[in-house]
């Protein structure tokens, strides 16, 4: 299993990122500069850690989203790659147009950080076969631009093909159908705003999140 | 050329820092104020040769979310 987290200028997750992905899979992923214009050769897993790339300048994600590497990102999206946005993560892969909407400021205007819970809505993806569907997690959160935004016909899309991963189980940030974390079509790239990378040791808070990194390598394990 | 571009959320989308705005504004004791929406404005001096269309594009990959927000472009006169 190969995996690589990208880091941009600004990303703070990263370090974070890549010591649960080592935790859970037994082997530390490549890290990646954004300058980079091309990513390791054979990836099996790419992750987008959390963090203010670029410090939020434009919108969030906008920088990061038109960096070098983000076409060798795309690239291996579209060959089926498996890609997780965490947070800013999440964030770059709405500006990069890999995943449908866009995320804004929280509703209620103020950095949420905290520990929330999550209702898996999808269980049959890549990212979530791990967890059981109606499933409550409990994911730390800490954003100040969570809320989640695409028009009716979008969400109506979204909900219909199954592309919902997570829903907050409680009001967290405004997000149009308490929307945590969507995939694309091909069901290869999830962006979510939650951070199951700070769950995946209950002697730091809880490990609710280590399902999700299992799911991963298990389906990479059986392809 | 001077062109100034004018980012504003779509109509319907929900603006929670104009509605704050709003607010401190009716704290202020203005009275009256029945809408806020906040947006961005930019300003770049461009070659006279950019076409509206090299501008339409540099809005929509990168100044404007069309997810989300609309753009105006504003020529200004050249001195």
């Amino acid at each position: 299993m190969k995996a690589a987290v990208i880091t941009f200028p600004g990303s703070n997750c990263d370090r974070d990122m890549a010591v649960a992905i080592e935790l859970v899979s037994g082997k530390a992923p490549l890290r990646v500069w954004h300058g980079d214009a091309s990513l390791p050769d054979g990836l099996d897993f790419i992750a987008l850690p959390g963090g203010f790339s670029y410090g939020d300048y434009l919108r969030c994600g906008s920088m990061a989203a038109n960096s070098p590497i983000m076409r060798a990102i795309k690239d291996a999206a579209e060959r089926g790659v498996p890609v997780l946005g965490v947070c800013n993560g999440f964030q770059v892969l709405a500006e990069s147009g890999l995943l449908p909407g866009a995320l804004m400021r929280n509703a209620q205007l103020t950095f949420v950080c905290r520990t929330v819970p999550l209702t898996v809505e999808n269980s049959q993806s890549l990212f979530t076969s791990r967890y059981d569907a109606g499933q409550t997690i409990a994911i730390p959160v800490a954003h100040h631009d969570g809320n989640y935004f695409a028009d009716e016909e979008t969400l109506d899309r979204l909900e219909g093909e199954g592309r919902v991963a997570f829903r907050y189980a409680e009001s967290v940030n405004g997000s149009q159908r308490d929307i945590a974390g969507v995939l694309n079509e091909s069901g290869n790239v999830l962006g979510m705003m939650p951070h199951p990378e700070r769950a995946v040791e209950d002697e730091t808070g809880g490990s609710d999140g280590r399902a999700l990194f299992e799911s991963v390598f298990e389906s990479l394990a059986v392809a | 050329m001077k062109v100034r571009i004018h980012v504003n959320l779509k109509p319907g989308v929900l603006d929670p820092q104009g509605r704050a705005v709003h607010h401190a504004l009716e704290g202020l004791g203005f009275d009256g104020v029945k809408d806020v929406r906040v947006g961005r404005l930019i300003e770049m001096d461009v070659a006279d040769n950019t076409s509206d269309e090299a501008l339409d594009e540099m809005c929509r990959k990168l100044l404007a979310n069309m997810v989300i927000e609309n753009y105006r472009i504003e020529k200004l006169e050249t001195a």
